[in-house]
């Protein structure tokens, strides 16, 4: 038997050391002959810590949200040949809601191998694809079958895959570089750190075959300091990958020798972009430059280089293997094949899911995602991060696809899905995400550096009551001004969560500045937390929490809040029992 | 720091290094010495010797580097990792990623620095713990989230959120006692 645990950081993060130490405890008390193994995020992060228990037969019983006191209740049931139905949340034969309607292939090996055993990925097909390439392909046929598979960049653009890599490899020179963006900056998505950590092997292949694609000797990730499990797991799958033959001189006995070098990023948003990455990594500041020369002509120490996203680079073994056409028969006329979405945001089952391209949006959020938190209405998602934009209801049917994505006013972006209710301010949201570029603005371009400056001093008036008449016109100009003026794709889409929330929120942006309301009560300055006298019964629970102590009452009587030194943060409306629900909020 | 340009500063390398070995600094930068491109690996490197970026080590490594203090200041200052001032033993990264905005991590902010008594930024007084922000740690499904020396916490309550402070400090007694026994 093999009980298999999820050990990424989300399942590190929901307890998961402490449940293997329990489990390998009680594992080796009652004598079982069983192997403990750990593995990547399966997606399911809800349910994190994920315990796996594969009998002899190969059957499989999953069991969530596993306790310390569970692991050892679930060892006893399982070494008695049952399962213990409390924590068990599916089997092999009758897989959890989440995963049906997934089709994974860029997560194919994320929490089912042990991410830090090369041998778990080659016993589940691994570099069978990079033997195929170098033994029976040139890198013209290779870049073929990536045109054929129609792989786009997974990273934000969307750019053809096998377009970069022919421009790369159609450069002169000797000398060229493959990079892997793993720098994964958009706030909400986190299907790369998923799959370094689950599966860093997958990266690596599709780097190898990229690099023996484009010409290249040396490939590069650069990745997020944030990752430090991610890293170390790339580290350690380098290191095997170079023990084994897989990376260095002469690949699995042939002409071609690649090796790769991870360089960590120290934390820029603006280094997603090309031309700020490469000059990150020549150790500059993270400042984009004009294009062209596009990277594929001078990239990298001005050597022709070529970037690919993590998860784009994870889907290139699976086309090699399987055939671009396969990859291609998937998704729609505009966009082929999967894509991984994280979920995240007022879902009841958030995590990172992979479905075929052109779900609906409703599918995806109320089918693996099972709909909104406690019940309460949808009201918007937030596609693409801060270069993204917001879609309402009404567009909820939209079909996944770069394209019609893009007439929404939002983009596709890395794939990060953040789901709002009727409790998310959209004005406040908009006033979130351009605070996050002005702050993450390199400078460079004035309308960049100064407008996005000057549309946050308006957002923060409004979500402070200050609101003037004019101001919505002010933000759709100045808008449209920093598009305009800006080199890169930060300065192009900063303004888009503010300018897609007016026009599908343009109702909110008026409460705020001609009725002075929040309509999802959430901007401090226009709402007033009050104790209806007639339903507090005095339990006192209120006046115990409140962190600045300006509740006060007597005991069994009813409590006031001094709305002089209230800072309005929620708590008395949290803790007051929902039996009597007397504080309310305006 | 104001400028870099500036020289009243008293501290040198020798007194800032009190307590970490001068050779593990020197080793860094020999290992790095004539490496194109390797600026930011290195003010990587200085950070996880001290925990920040000292000015005295700055301006040795533009000496031994020969590389100008504005240049390294300039890369210093554009990212986010990179720290001037000495942080605490233990650091405290609260994500405001946008899943952690709509799940509430201000009210987790406001509970983390009233526990520790300072401000988003601050170093508590007696230097066991630094409280800043991380643009995103990507554990959004587990909103809101915290990460310290690594390890991610989530999803957070202000109450869980104190909690994890509290065993913390509980831990450096501990350690602190058998130390002294």
């Amino acid at each position: 038997m093999i009980v298999r645990i999820g050990l990424s950081s989300c399942g590190i993060a929901a307890g998961g050391l402490p449940v293997k130490e329990a489990l390998a405890l009680v594992i080796e008390q009652q004598g079982l002959d069983w192997e403990l193994q750990q593995t990547g995020c399966i997606g399911m992060c809800h349910y994190e810590p994920l315990v796996d228990v594969i009998h002899e037969d190969g059957s499989i019983n999953t069991y969530g949200n596993v306790t310390v006191d569970g692991a050892r209740e679930i060892v006893a049931a399982e070494a008695s040949g049952t399962a213990l139905e409390k924590y068990r949340i599916a089997t092999d034969r009758e897989p959890n809601d989440c995963l049906a309607g997934q089709v994974r292939i860029a997560l194919r090996n994320c929490g089912t191998i042990d991410p830090e055993s090369i041998q778990d990925y080659i016993n589940s097909g691994g570099y069978q694809a990079l033997q195929k390439a170098l033994n029976q392909m040139t890198p013209k046929q290779v870049i073929e079958e990536i045109k054929i598979s129609g792989l786009k960049g997974r990273g934000g653009a969307g750019f053809p895959t096998w377009f970069k890599w022919n421009a790369t490899r159609q450069e002169p020179g000797d000398i060229k570089y493959l990079i892997c963006n793993a720098d994964e900056g958009d706030p909400g998505a986190f299907m790369d750190r998923s799959l370094l950590e689950g599966d860093p092997h997958s990266v690596l292949e599709g780097m190898v075959i990229a690099g023996y694609a484009i010409g290249a000797a040396t490939g590069i990730v650069y990745a997020r300091a944030e990752y430090p499990l991610a890293i170390k797991r790339l580290g350690k799958a380098i290191e095997q990958a170079q023990a084994h033959g897989i990376l260095g001189s002469n690949i699995m006995g042939s002409d071609f020798s690649f090796d790769i070098s991870i360089k960590q990023g120290a934390g820029a948003f603006v280094c997603g972009e090309e031309t700020a990455l490469i000059a990150s990594l020549e150790g500059e500041r993270g400042m984009p430059r004009l294009k062209p020369p596009f990277p594929s002509q001078r990239g990298y120490w001005d050597k022709p280089s070529n970037i690919n996203n993590v998860e784009t680079l994870a889907n290139v073994p699976w086309i090699i293997a399987n055939g671009g056409a396969s990859f291609a028969a998937m998704g729609t006329e505009d966009s082929k094949g999967t894509k991984v979405f994280a979920l995240a945001g007022r879902i009841k089952r958030g995590g990172l899911v992979e479905v075929p391209m052109g779900m609906t949006l409703r599918e995806i959020i109320f089918g693996p995602g099972g709909g909104i938190k406690d019940d309460k209405k949808f009201k918007a998602v937030q596609l693409g991060g801060p270069s993204g934009g917001c879609i309402p209801e009404a567009l909820l049917d939209t079909p996944v696809d770069y394209q019609s994505i893009k007439n929404t006013g939002a983009i596709m972006g890395s794939g990060g899905m953040v789901v709002m209710d009727e409790t998310t301010c959209m004005v406040d949201l908009a006033r979130y995400f351009l605070n996050f570029t002005q702050d993450e603005s390199c400078g460079k371009c004035v309308p960049c550096r100064i407008g996005t400056k000057r549309m946050l001093e308006i957002m923060e008036r409004l979500c402070a009551g200050e609101g003037k008449p004019g101001d919505i016109d002010l933000l759709e100009m100045l808008g449209q001004q920093i598009m305009d003026g800006s080199l890169c794709g930060l300065g192009n889409s900063a303004p888009n969560p503010v300018l897609t929330t007016i026009r599908y929120f343009r109702d909110e942006y008026e409460a705020h500045i001609y009725d002075k309301k929040c309509p999802a009560k959430q901007c401090k300055a226009l709402i007033t937390y009050l104790i209806e006298p007639d339903k507090c019964k005095g339990c006192t629970l209120c006046a115990k929490k409140c962190p600045v102590n300006c509740i006060s009452g007597e005991a069994k009587k009813p409590h006031v809040i001094d709305q002089n030194l209230c800072t309005k943060c929620g708590t008395c409306l949290e803790v007051c029992p929902s039996k009597w629900s007397a504080v309310s909020v305006s | 720091m104001s400028c870099c340009c500036q020289t009243e500063e008293s501290t040198t390398i020798q007194s800032v290094s009190t307590a970490i070995q001068l050779s593990a600094l020197e080793d860094l930068i020999n290992r790095y010495r004539g490496v194109e491109g390797s600026l930011i690996s290195v003010l990587q490197g200085v950070q996880e010797l001290y925990g920040y970026l000292p000015r005295p080590v700055l301006e040795h490594i533009s000496l031994q580097l020969g590389m100008k203090k504005a240049r390294i200041y300039g890369v210093a200052t554009f990212y986010a990792q990179f720290r001037l001032t000495p942080v605490g033993k233990h650091l405290i990264l609260l994500c405001q990623g946008t899943a952690c905005h709509v799940n509430g991590a201000d009210k987790i902010e406001t509970a983390l620095c009233d526990e520790l008594g300072v401000e988003m930024g601050g170093t508590t007084d007696d230097r066991v713990f630094t409280l800043t922000e991380a643009a995103c740690l990507g554990c959004c499904s587990l909103a809101p989230v915290m990460m310290i020396d690594g390890q991610a916490y989530g999803p957070l309550t202000p109450d869980r959120a104190r909690k994890v402070i509290r065993d913390i400090y509980k831990q450096e007694e501990q350690s602190r006692e058998e130390v002294g026994a």
